[in-house]
């Protein structure tokens, strides 16, 4: 991590406080077009970030953003759940550094018109990149509230033509041992594969994210292309995907397949239903720093406060037999 | 040859201030001291490392009587009681990290959680057992109860396998380092099963 010296920060570097303070005013007077670029620069003031991460042009602000104060970058970037890169939570962060995120290929197949090997730009160029500020909710109880960069999935699978037979999209993680020093150990059956229903994949929450905070993907958040279903416990949201494809059956799921009796193909947030070893009923907003030692969990929300867009996606499915 | 003044003036103080330095590390993080600092989830993350420290004590406090066995001399079990204190001193922080800081004294919530979650349930069954062996743990006490004070200080074994299962138990799937413990805990007690037989054997 870099910690910078006071005296390092030139004073041009520095927002004017009168700028910082009224930066929501600003961006709304900005008007559309402009907000865009205006939106990463306001990020960049409230967030230090890493030179080495590039920044994203031309993303959009989206009215699905939640209002909740954003976890900071170090937070969002130093805790995480990637087992490829080790099982701590700060593995991903520590570990990461080796993998090469690009060049990236991603293979398309199964019940779809157009099928292949593609590249990464022509599946993220065509589209218009927005910023997604999510609750993350993970399975082990605490939280996150993330500003995603992503598009859609549903209009990325769209140009794909999936068929008639599509009802599941199945996606998959690179398997790259050399690069992913958790993969050395069979933790999980390598690689991890996840999978929605064709409904749940069309949904307009469902995101394809490249990066965070305006920039791209950092290796340890699932590099270069992830999926984020932010109504679902984060283990059903795969990192660096190089696979996706459209199938007529359920497809396997890792942690499914890892302990059935724990985690289902759904996985939906769900505080009435909870994990066989711990409650769901509450969780942890992640907080670095002494000042938030004694703030108290706080109740989990059923599909994580998403419930007014998705609930209907599950109409007559029994949600404590389908965890 | 340790004898018993050097042991006194200078190894005992010695292994207070060893099984004091996780705390004091904990302390500069909280102070944030030289750089140091916690990470983003700090209530677990305190919770967790007590929890660990506590229980690698109270795998080195039983390791105390193989050892003198080993070495053929007495000094291990001179620092039994001073290792144990210091396992439930860790341990009794790590059940008031769970309460204060993870639950926030909501009691309710902390007796389901006793009650339903079997992890839970052993993890603070441990804990009080272990806190009758704490309190007659001094020469007074020791004297009071006569041959009672070995039988109650036994308890120390199905505290020590609740505390490794506790662990075993609340891994989410990477169960490597609990294996570790559990498997040391294995050895320590199997040598007292092989000493009980032995004995047994040649009387």
């Amino acid at each position: 991590m870099l910690i910078r010296k006071p005296t390092d920060i030139k004073p041009s570097e520095i927002t004017p406080e009168s700028v910082f303070l009224n930066r929501r005013t600003l961006l709304r007077s900005a008007g559309f077009l402009g907000a865009s670029t205006l939106l990463s620069q306001a990020q960049a003031a409230d967030e230090e970030i890493p030179a080495k991460y590039k920044r994203l042009t031309g993303v959009r602000p989206s009215s699905l953003s939640t209002k909740d104060a954003p976890n900071t970058f170090d937070e969002i970037t130093g805790y995480n759940n990637f087992y490829e890169f080790g099982t701590d939570k700060s593995d991903p962060a520590e570990k990461s550094g080796k993998f090469r995120p690009q060049p990236w290929k991603v293979k398309i197949d199964g019940e779809a018109g157009i099928t292949g090997t593609f590249d990464y730009d022509s599946i993220v160029k065509p589209h218009t990149l927005e910023e997604r500020i999510y609750r993350f909710r993970c399975v082990e109880a605490w939280s996150m509230v993330i500003p995603w960069v992503g598009i859609p999935l549903g209009e990325v699978l769209k140009r794909y033509n999936p068929t008639s037979k599509a009802r599941y999209v199945a996606f998959e993680t690179i398997v790259r041992p050399s690069e992913m020093p958790g993969q050395k150990y069979p933790i999980l059956d390598w690689p991890y594969v996840e999978g929605l229903t064709m409904a749940e994949a069309m949904h307009p929450l469902t995101l394809l994210v490249v990066g965070v905070y305006g920039v791209e993907l950092p290796n340890q958040n699932g590099a270069p292309i992830r999926l984020i279903v932010p109504w679902k416990y984060g283990f059903k949201s795969i990192k660096s995907i190089v696979r996706i494809s459209f199938t007529e059956k359920q497809p396997p799921t890792t942690w499914n397949i890892s302990a059935p009796d724990e985690y289902g193909f759904y996985a939906n947030v769900n505080p009435a239903v909870d994990h066989p070893r711990w409650s769901q009923a509450s969780e942890r907003r992640v907080a670095s720093g002494v000042g938030s030692l004694f703030a108290s969990r706080q109740p989990t929300l059923p599909f994580n406060g998403y419930a007014a867009q998705v609930a209907s996606l599950y109409k007559g499915l029994d949600l404590a037999r389908n965890f | 040859m340790v004898t018993q003044h050097q042991v006194r003036l200078f190894w005992r103080p010695l292994a207070h201030l060893a099984c004091a330095l996780p705390l004091i590390y904990l302390m500069l993080q909280l102070a944030e001291v030289g750089g140091l600092r916690l990470g983003p989830n700090p209530q677990l993350e305190i919770r967790d490392f007590l929890g660990e420290w506590g229980l690698r004590l109270l795998l080195l406090t039983l390791a105390m009587t193989p050892l003198r066995w080993i070495t053929g001399k007495p000094w291990p079990l001179q620092f039994r009681r001073l290792l144990g204190l210091w396992s439930f001193a860790y341990l009794g922080l790590h059940f008031v990290t769970y309460f204060l800081l993870d639950r926030s004294l909501d009691l309710p919530v902390i007796i389901e959680d006793i009650v339903k979650r079997p992890f839970i349930t052993i993890g603070f069954l441990a804990i009080v057992l272990m806190s009758p062996l704490a309190v007659t743990s001094t020469a007074g006490w020791r004297r009071r109860l006569g041959a009672r004070w070995l039988t109650l200080h036994k308890l120390v074994y199905p505290i020590a396998i609740l505390g490794c299962w506790h662990f075993y138990w609340l891994v989410k799937k990477d169960v490597r380092e609990p294996l570790i413990y559990c498997g040391i805990l294995a050895v320590l007690l199997g040598f007292r099963v092989w000493q009980t037989r032995r004995r047994a054997a040649t009387t």
